[in-house]
């Protein structure tokens, strides 16, 4: 059987060895770059109970923890960045003020992840509703959908950025959630610094959390509920 | 001074023509250069107020790109010989249309150079994405559907692609009227009428354009056009001008039904300022019942009548569009029912827009776009309807 071309057969395996080591990168940077599983699994969602009763009229430590903690200029021009903002409501029946404080609601069916036409806005599985900056074309029709008026379009060239909370000129955003500290383990900035615990911050889904408990036990709302958004930021007191 | 030929004059008029398409487009391009520098700061847009004057002016170019094909589709779809020799203007006209309002769209976004992810990334339940498809499909499949039509030896397929394109437009227009339908929170929007009534006011804008043009193709060639043609495009017109008006009566009426509209409605028709001024004034009464009064008065209806009614529609268009877009945004969303609500956000408050020149300018240079694409074309290939000896359909 020496008619058997060792030659050819050695240049198929030195072809397919070439190959191999041309393609093994890619494919191991490919792993690298979306290997990192998902943030959460499933089992957490992440949210707040904010007791309108206890937050302050005039009171914004909690506006500037979030201006401080992610780098906003902080300023209320309509064309400035506000992820979070203190409404002043009164009821117009009886004249019944309240003060609270509002930002993304981190909805479990958020409209703005429906409308996003790049997938730039995205939710993690732990709930948390967020803008990816390397795919936000500016589009605005995010802001268009969102019931709740939370996310903000970066209108002017961004200066002394947080290196945590990266921002752009062109894009929109809005509340992480403070996402970065979650992820640390820590609280988000508003609820740190609110001096009258107006805002408890926690696992919606761990029984033995203290904002499950007190979900539980006290008359909490969502805002806009017909919309069946399901938020994971709920009020009490209004 | 004689000493020239008419024909001399008319070229450098066609020259100059060119010339300040292509400054108002520089212009335009130059505005977004400095949008893009500085910041949308720069505009009068806002967060309150996200989608301004360029999205007027593209989303009438984008509603009336779909809307002129139908003078192409009574011509391939329902056989009608009268329509058949206009097809080609019209398919021009879309396609120099949908160029227009697209680079608006486009030049607008707060990240324009990030076009190509747009086009790679695809969220399938967004309808804007859907639009991406839909517009550049159109803008193929019309770019085809003439081919056929000029093309001889293509001819045969012109039906099929006539077919394609009519159903295609339907669709786009009412992904359109989808990117406000789908709103689940704004009081202006969130309808399922409104993908119907951006077809209807597509029918009359579009048509009402290629009126505009096909004068001025008449008139600049030295010829005619038949009175009995004129008659029917004008009755046409009429009934499309009436058909757009019931759908926006209804969309209102069904609003002040409602009694969590109502005040949205009271604003937007009465107590707004500018916005119910342009909506009764500029839509109702400037793009509708005066060109209705020239299109349906005894003794009036002539060409030029039909040239003026179809300027008009076109200007009461861009005052719908503005107190639709605009409107429906400065009005406060309803996120507390029952209580008045204030804020350094603007909550509650009537925010204000004021459209700054760099957008305006924007607008403009879409047209442009739009303009030169349509008069370079009808120079240098043969658009002009070719009416054989007028024939009943």
């Amino acid at each position: 059987m020496s008619g058997i071309d060792l030659r050819r057969r050695n240049f198929f395996k030195t072809s397919m060895g070439a190959a191999a080591v041309a393609i093994a990168p890619g494919i191991l940077l490919f792993d690298a770059a979306h290997g990192k599983p998902p943030a959460g699994d499933g089992k957490v969602r992440w949210g707040m109970l904010i007791d309108t009763t206890q937050c302050r009229e005039g009171c914004s430590d909690c506006v500037t923890a979030c201006n401080k903690e992610n780098g906003l200029p902080g300023g209320t021009s309509a064309t400035a960045v506000q992820w979070i903002r203190k409404v002043e409501i009164k009821e117009v029946s009886t004249g019944r003020k309240m003060s609270l404080p509002m930002m993304c609601q981190h909805c479990e069916k958020p409209p703005c992840v429906d409308v996003c036409p790049t997938g730039a806005s995205f939710k993690r599985h732990d709930g948390i509703v967020l803008v990816d900056r390397h795919l936000c074309i500016g589009c605005r029709y995010c802001m268009m959908a969102c019931p709740y008026k939370a996310r903000s379009f970066v209108h002017e060239p961004v200066t002394d950025q947080n290196p945590d909370v990266p921002r752009g000129k062109g894009t929109v955003e809005s509340c992480t959630l403070c996402v970065h500290r979650i992820d640390n383990g820590q609280q988000p900035a508003c609820a740190e610094s609110c001096t009258n615990k107006a805002i408890l911050f926690g696992d919606l889904n761990d029984p033995d959390s203290d904002i499950f408990r007190k979900i539980r036990s006290v008359a909490s709302v969502q805002l806009r509920a017909d919309l069946r958004l399901n938020t994971g930021i709920r009020y009490q007191g209004l | 001074m004689s000493a020239h030929p008419p024909m001399y004059f008319k070229n450098r008029l066609y020259y100059l023509l060119i010339a300040a398409g292509g400054l108002v487009a520089l212009a335009g391009l130059y505005a977004v250069h400095l949008m893009e520098d500085h910041g949308h700061v720069i505009t009068g847009m806002n967060n309150q107020v996200v989608w301004g004057i360029p999205h007027v002016f593209a989303i009438f170019m984008i509603v009336a790109a779909s809307g002129v094909l139908n003078v192409a589709s009574i011509g391939s779809v329902f056989g009608k010989t009268l329509y058949k020799a206009r097809a080609p203007l019209a398919s021009l006209l879309s396609i120099a249309m949908l160029a227009g309002g697209l680079s608006v769209l486009m030049l607008d976004l707060g990240r324009p150079d990030r076009v190509i992810v747009a086009a790679t990334n695809t969220n399938l339940t967004s309808v804007f994405a859907w639009n991406v498809v839909l517009y550049s499909g159109m803008f193929a499949l019309v770019a085809v559907y003439l081919w056929t039509m000029m093309e001889r030896r293509m001819n045969r397929w012109t039906k099929p692609a006539g077919f394609a394109v009519f159903a295609w437009r339907f669709i786009l227009t009412t992904g359109t009227g989808l990117i406000f339908a789908f709103l689940t929170a704004r009081q202006a929007y969130g309808s399922a009428l409104l993908p119907p009534m951006f077809i209807v006011l597509s029918f009359a804008w579009g048509l009402a354009v290629f009126h505009l043009v096909q004068t001025i193709l008449y008139a600049w060639n030295e010829k005619i056009l038949d009175p009995a043609i004129m008659q029917r495009k004008k009755n046409l017109l009429g009934v499309f001008i009436v058909g757009s008006l019931y759908m926006v009566v209804i969309y209102h009426l069904t609003n002040l039904y409602f009694a969590q509209q109502i005040g949205f409605q009271r604003f937007i028709l009465r107590d707004g300022g500018v916005y119910p001024q342009l909506f009764w004034w500029g839509y109702v009464v400037l793009g509708n019942i005066l060109p209705l009064v020239l299109i349906y008065w005894p003794g009036l209806g002539r060409t030029r009548c039909i040239f003026s009614a179809s300027l008009l529609v076109v200007l009461g268009a861009f005052a719908l569009l503005y107190v639709f877009i605009i409107g429906g945004q400065v009005y406060p969303l309803d996120i507390f029912p029952g209580y008045e609500a204030s804020s350094s956000f603007g909550d509650g408050q009537i925010a204000s827009y004021t459209p700054s020149p760099h957008e305006i300018l924007l607008g403009f240079g879409g047209l442009a776009i739009a303009f030169i694409t349509t008069t370079v074309s009808v120079r240098v290939l043969n658009f002009m309807p070719q009416d054989k000896h007028y024939i009943t359909d």
